[in-house]
């Protein structure tokens, strides 16, 4: 027998289910009084620098019917490609900008709206510079472990084309599923949870 | 940078990866809603970036008085929830064992009849005028939290023919890196549901389960007033930057 690494586990997740607005966006399902507003609802302040920006975003399920009982967050960099966040060692963000959003897909139509900024560009390990891009996370009801991946936007094609991520994607099909197309203002994105437009979801 | 106030120099290692077996699997049949709604291909697998490693920090400023009592945060003046009253606490840890500062907890929950306060629940039970059924509360130093509640009660749910939740209280946790993000449920020691319950039957490994079973905790107890349970949980630790993997060159 060895010494024991004393290590303990991460907690196993479960599902957020149906009534996970109560306890994350109470305002939206009704429950008022409690919290000033939902955590998250607004990401910007007149003060905030970076081109503002729309994303538009839907899950689809393995019909292609949109949840309308998800939630999603984004947590992006401010528009010179900093985090607001105290493992951010190269300088400091935006002090109007937290960089993280959270809102839930409409009950009726299922799409999820953030309004927010462009990010600016934010080197990757080894140095290189990763495209702009959102980190999203997605839970639901029917979703056991939270879903994390990204979106990229359609208008940053030559850095989208050297960032490192989307460069390790082997079937080269599968890249568009990470890319918002961009209408006007607004980035418009779908997550699909099956099929053949499977979104590449991560591990990391 | 933003200060988390703790003197601790910010930790900025990767993550360890996360166990994949130990959490239930995206497909879980007999949880049906999984079915549709599972992906299907394989994860792409990268070791963290700056977008993982980094998160939104929370500060206590935020917090009202009443948002750690849910006996109370929905309820009229004077009045306060119906059911048994409890006390919820425990620590946020990493892997590594310390404790884990300034993590934003939320938590939501049925009444004590098993009833959730929101218009796609249709259980015959009563609604509770003076309950809400959410809560918040930030992690001292220590990675210590508490916070009072009524027990929820079970309830059956639309699966199969005839299931029911055990007793239990969501959680939404956010570490110091967005890659600890984390939403899990706490269940009650000595519930019989716990095992019967698909959305529990995901998890395969019995300590993984009971890993998320709070105990009942006499000595935290106020006497004549609220029971108390102990529910520790667990986020993903990071790796010792001591000697980091630097690329040739740098
Ligand atoms: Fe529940």
């Amino acid at each position: 027998m060895a010494q024991s690494l004393d290590r303990l586990k991460e907690r196993p997740s479960q599902t957020a289910g149906p009534y996970v607005h109560i306890g994350l966006t109470p305002n939206f399902c009704g429950i008022g009084g409690v919290y000033a507003s939902d955590l998250g609802s607004a990401m910007l302040n007149g003060e905030t620098k970076g081109d503002r920006i729309d994303l538009r975003i839907r899950v689809l399920d393995g019909t292609g019917t949109p949840l309308k009982d998800a939630l999603i967050e984004i947590w992006q960099a401010d528009a010179n490609g900093l985090y607001n966040s105290p493992a951010e060692m190269r300088g400091a963000a935006d002090p109007n900008f937290q960089g993280w959003g959270r809102q839930p897909t409409d009950m009726e139509t299922g799409v999820c709206l953030f309004r927010t900024i462009k990010p600016g560009r934010v080197p990757f390990r080894d140095g290189r510079l990763m495209a702009p891009h959102f980190t999203l996370w997605i839970v639901a009801r029917g979703i056991n472990v939270g879903l994390h991946t990204r979106l990229y936007l359609s208008d940053e094609e030559k850095a989208n084309a050297e960032d490192p991520i989307l460069g390790r994607i082997e079937h080269r099909l599968r890249v568009p599923t990470l890319i918002a197309e961009r209408q006007g203002d607004t980035y418009v994105f779908d997550v699909h949870l099956q099929g053949e437009k499977e979104t590449v979801f991560f591990d990391s | 940078m933003a200060e988390r106030g703790s003197n601790r120099s910010p930790e900025t290692g990767a993550f360890f990866q996360r166990d994949r077996q130990w959490h239930p699997p995206a497909f879980t049949p007999n949880y049906k809603s999984s079915v549709l709604r599972s992906p299907q291909k394989a994860l792409l697998s990268f070791d963290n970036t700056l977008s993982e490693l980094t998160g939104p920090v929370f500060g206590h400023a935020m917090l009202g008085e009443l948002d750690n009592d849910l006996i109370h945060n929905f309820a009229k003046a004077g009045e306060s929830a119906i059911g048994e009253r409890i006390i919820v606490h425990g620590r946020v840890l990493d892997e590594r064992g310390s404790g884990v500062p300034g993590v934003l907890l939320e938590f939501w929950q049925a009444n004590a009849g098993g009833r959730y306060r929101h218009k796609k629940d249709g259980y015959l039970a009563p609604l509770d005028p003076n309950f809400g059924g959410c809560g918040r509360t930030i992690t001292g130093e220590d990675g210590s939290y508490a916070f009072r509640t009524v027990r929820p009660g079970p309830y059956p749910w639309p699966n199969g023919p005839n299931d029911w939740r055990p007793a239990h209280i969501h959680f939404s946790v956010f570490g110091h890196g967005f890659a600890q993000r984390l939403i899990t449920q706490m269940y009650f020691e000595g519930d019989p549901l716990i095992w019967r319950c698909p959305i529990v039957g995901g998890i395969s490994s019995k300590a993984a389960v009971e890993a998320l079973i709070a105990a009942l905790d006499m000595h935290s107890t106020i006497p004549m007033d609220a029971l108390a349970y102990k529910f520790d949980i667990v986020l993903r630790g990071r790796r010792s930057t001591l000697f980091e993997n630097r690329p040739e060159g740098n």
